[in-house]
């Protein structure tokens, strides 16, 4: 599944933010898609992969793909 | 106990009763991430904590009669960064302006560390429809007044919050 590309319309850059300023900054830049598109998030803090899947089970944005890339977390998320 | 509307989006209900700088993040950390996932909050302002409510936040910290407060360097190497300095009661209650440094410190700390401020959280709060509470019997023996307060903020009493809290899904008292 990981070798199929995911284009995003949006990235959003969370490196060096700690808990809730992902979550937080998600949720904003999400407000700014339409259903059906897709965000890139980028973190670096360590909560982050647990945090962003609750997030996307109880916002029902589902979660495509989280990966680590160059020792930083990233996440493409599917507006419902 | 059912929620009296099943369809109602989830709902969190805070109790933030106390006002120094460490105590100010809890509420504002739990309250702004169940709004980025859509829920309902309210927070209920009482004593000590109905100073979050302030236009200027002065909330500060002091290690004094707080033991497991870590003591920090927030610059220097790595190493010396690590060292918990053990503070004499003698010196942390009697040495003026002590409170101030530890403040600075650990909004310092927390600054490198990537953690937002109290003042941008609560923000956040706001933007994301946060209902906050000033309690009433607070403001009358503290002796506070309606303006001394953010606009955003609502007044309110025990059977207010109460309410409020018997829908929500989770309830705190920080």
């Amino acid at each position: 599944m990981t070798d199929v590309i995911i284009k995003e319309d949006l990235v959003l850059d969370c490196s060096g933010m700690l808990c809730p300023m992902p979550v937080v900054k998600t949720s904003k830049a999400m407000k700014e898609l339409q259903s059906g598109q897709i965000l890139k998030m980028i973190a670096t803090d360590p909560g982050a992969p647990p945090d962003m899947e609750a997030w996307s089970r109880q916002t029902g944005n589902e979660l495509l793909r989280s990966m680590t890339e160059d020792s930083k977390f990233v996440f493409f998320l599917l507006k419902k | 106990m059912s929620k009296s509307d099943p369809t109602a989006p989830k709902r969190l209900a805070l109790i933030a009763s106390k006002g120094t700088l460490d105590w100010a993040y809890p509420p504002f950390i739990l309250a702004s991430a169940a709004g980025a996932m859509g829920w309902e909050v309210g927070v209920f302002f009482t004593f000590y904590g109905l100073t979050l409510l302030k236009p200027e936040l002065t909330a500060a910290v002091s290690p004094l009669g707080n033991p497991a407060m870590p003591m920090k360097m927030p610059f220097g190497p790595e190493g010396f960064q690590n060292i918990n300095w053990s503070m004499p009661n003698l010196l942390m209650a009697n040495v003026p302006g002590f409170e101030s440094v530890a403040t600075s410190l650990m909004k310092q700390t927390f600054k490198n560390k990537g953690v937002a401020s109290v003042e941008e959280l609560r923000q956040a709060c706001l933007d994301m429809d946060v209902r906050m509470i000033g309690c009433q019997m607070t403001m009358d023996v503290f002796g506070f007044k309606r303006e001394d307060f953010i606009n955003e903020c609502e007044i309110g009493g025990a059977a207010m919050f109460l309410e409020y809290a018997a829908d929500a899904d989770v309830q705190l008292f920080v």
